[in-house]
């Protein structure tokens, strides 16, 4: 991932491999059987334990759960005594994807300690003692000289962390809990993480950030298999950030896509010039009457957020439908009888997806760049594809953070100035901002707010391949050659 | 030392995939380290990551004639010091 948040590069490389094995075993004669063996061709007999196992046994198992999620089952709610290929059997059955796309392997997750403030032994007992006089609780007392807290009486506030002239009272925090924006994620009562998928907006932040790899995707690959080797009319649609993941040209990346076995490729950013022009006329609408200020309303993230946390933004959401929502419109009314894929760079699009019917399967990044190891396609070597519809440089520039907004301002008339005001990835910060402007009506920064779930946008997303900079690179050329959404109105 | 080390990202999509678009960043960061005693350059498809099973074993990195395999940035660094000694 992006920027700061680095996803573990261990974790992601597992996660991969097995979802490349799986494929695999699709492909091959014996689906069922050679999904059984992963984990022991993973592992095989006398290979030596990853010193972060206690034994070879323990890591086949959690081989094993990590494959349940590859198959697109929660891996909480499956039997311990349930065999991979039973559940290769019932994957391949599958109408319809879970409901919801996130789930935690436990066997995993134990390794981390409960959240909490701990004195290290770097405290030298000092005569001030700032610690004890700031806590407003009375949980820190002194005993052998040295400063303890009573987990008891302790709120976690975190104010002797603050001020301890020694920096030594810090914060064990748990990475999942601290990066969920909305307190969607905690350990139980056994200290295993455990998500409640009511606060839960799918964000994938906890999933970038669990040093362990314990929260996982459930991967819609099988599904997408099952329909391109039954030959259905399988046809993707390619959210902008993908064209920064892999090494070749956009033009290149619709003939691998081709080669994958779908039938045809459409540009999300084509959706993104619908969303574009839609958002720009609703903008200068409810401005014209007199409205404070509006949001975006493209990120599924964000989406989930106002739905499930800040009811009172709903008023001040753009009611413009997303990029993903437009295309598929446009697929379907162009192909009544296809099966239609989203390639996200996030796991939220997996919600919104289950929301519209018009689009049928999500696959993400690392799902795409699995699937083509699996086949060796090597995308610097392919042929180049044009698009049908050539989408605008703004709508291919909706995956960058400010992208949305500059584009919605590219259609403003002059006598409507945007303030823009971007929210570049959600916080547990930037989440109590955003209640705070819903609750005043109003926000002292702007009046077109842009909130992108991830930091950098969409090419930050949890489960995209290449690394940000090199990404952004990328799609800023791809932008550089693509014509301005400008030029398509005036042409219309 | 007369002789430049050669070191060769592998950018085929496997390895690509398997984690070498996070070794992109040694293109930057090793001229600046080594200055020109070091050569650093992106290439296609090495090649190695289709025998067998070995995609599990990218991304490949090659310094010199080492292969390195699942390789990553402290690892690349280290077999070039160790080249440099």
């Amino acid at each position: 991932m992006a920027m700061n948040t680095s996803t573990p590069k261990e974790t992601s490389h597992l996660k991969r491999e097995i979802l490349v094995r799986l494929i695999k075993a699709y492909l091959s004669d014996n689906f069922e059987e050679n999904t059984r063996l992963i984990p022991y061709a993973m592992r095989p007999k006398n290979s030596d334990v990853p010193n972060y196992r206690c034994c070879i046994f323990k890591e086949r198992a959690i081989l094993r759960d990590r494959a349940i999620a590859g198959l697109g089952f929660s891996i909480e709610d499956t039997d311990d005594s349930v065999l991979l290929s039973e559940l290769a059997n019932k994957a391949e059955k599958r109408e319809v994807p879970d409901e919801h796309p996130l789930t935690v392997l436990t066997t995993a997750c134990k390794g981390c300690v409960p959240s909490r403030i701990y004195v290290t032994d770097l405290c030298q007992g000092c005569v001030a003692r700032p610690c004890v006089n700031t806590c407003k609780f009375g949980a820190i007392s002194i005993q052998n000289g040295k400063s303890v807290i009573d987990p008891e009486k302790c709120k976690n506030c975190g104010m002797c962390v603050q001020v301890c002239p020694y920096q030594a009272i810090q914060k064990i925090i748990v990475p999942c809990e601290n990066a969920c924006p909305v307190g969607a994620i905690a350990k139980d009562e056994n200290g295993h993480a455990k998500i409640d998928f009511d606060k839960c907006i799918s964000c994938g932040k906890c999933a970038s950030a669990c040093p362990f790899g314990a929260v996982h995707e459930k991967s819609q690959i099988i599904d997408v298999l099952k329909h391109v080797k039954a030959g259905k009319k399988v046809i993707a649609m390619v959210a902008p950030a993908m064209f920064g993941q892999l090494p070749c040209k956009p033009q290149q990346l619709k003939e691998a896509i081709m080669e994958l076995g779908f039938a045809d490729v459409y540009e999300v950013a084509q959706g993104a010039d619908v969303t574009t022009k839609t958002e720009a006329a609703e903008f200068e609408e409810r401005l014209m009457k007199g409205a404070e200020f509006m949001t975006t309303s493209c990120c599924a993230g964000y989406n989930e957020l106002v739905d499930k946390h800040i009811p009172d933004m709903k008023p001040f959401r753009s009611d413009t439908k997303t990029p993903m929502y437009y295309t598929a419109e446009i697929v379907k009314r162009e192909n009544p009888d296809a099966v239609t894929v989203f390639f996200s760079p996030c796991v939220a699009k997996k919600r919104e997806a289950l929301q519209n019917p018009n689009v049928d399967y999500v696959l993400n990044y690392e799902e795409i760049g699995a699937w083509m190891i699996a086949l060796g396609i090597q995308v610097a070597e392919c042929e180049e594809s044009e698009f049908k519809t050539q989408a605008s440089a703004e709508g291919r520039n909706y995956c960058v953070t400010g992208g949305v907004a500059k584009a919605v301002q590219t259609l403003l008339p002059e006598e409507i100035p945007a303030h823009p005001v971007i929210i570049d990835g959600l916080t547990k910060q930037s989440v109590r901002d955003l209640k705070k402007y819903a609750k005043n009506g109003m926000c002292e920064l702007g009046n077109l707010i842009e909130v992108m779930a991830c930091t950098g946008g969409c090419l930050g997303g949890n489960s995209t391949v290449n690394a940000f900079k090199p990404a952004l690179k990328q799609v800023t050329n791809y932008v550089n050659e693509s014509k301005s959404i400008k030029e398509q109105v005036k042409e219309g | 030392m007369s002789e430049k080390v050669s070191v060769k990202v592998c950018l085929g999509t496997t390895c690509f995939v398997m984690g070498s678009s996070n070794l992109q960043e040694l293109i930057e960061t090793v001229p600046k380290k080594y200055g020109d005693r070091v050569e650093v350059s992106g290439v296609p498809c090495l090649g190695l990551c289709s025998i067998d099973w070995e995609f599990s074993k990218a991304p490949y990195v090659k310094v010199d004639d080492d292969v390195i395999k699942e390789a990553t940035v402290e690892k690349v660094l280290k077999a070039i010091d160790e080249k440099l000694k």
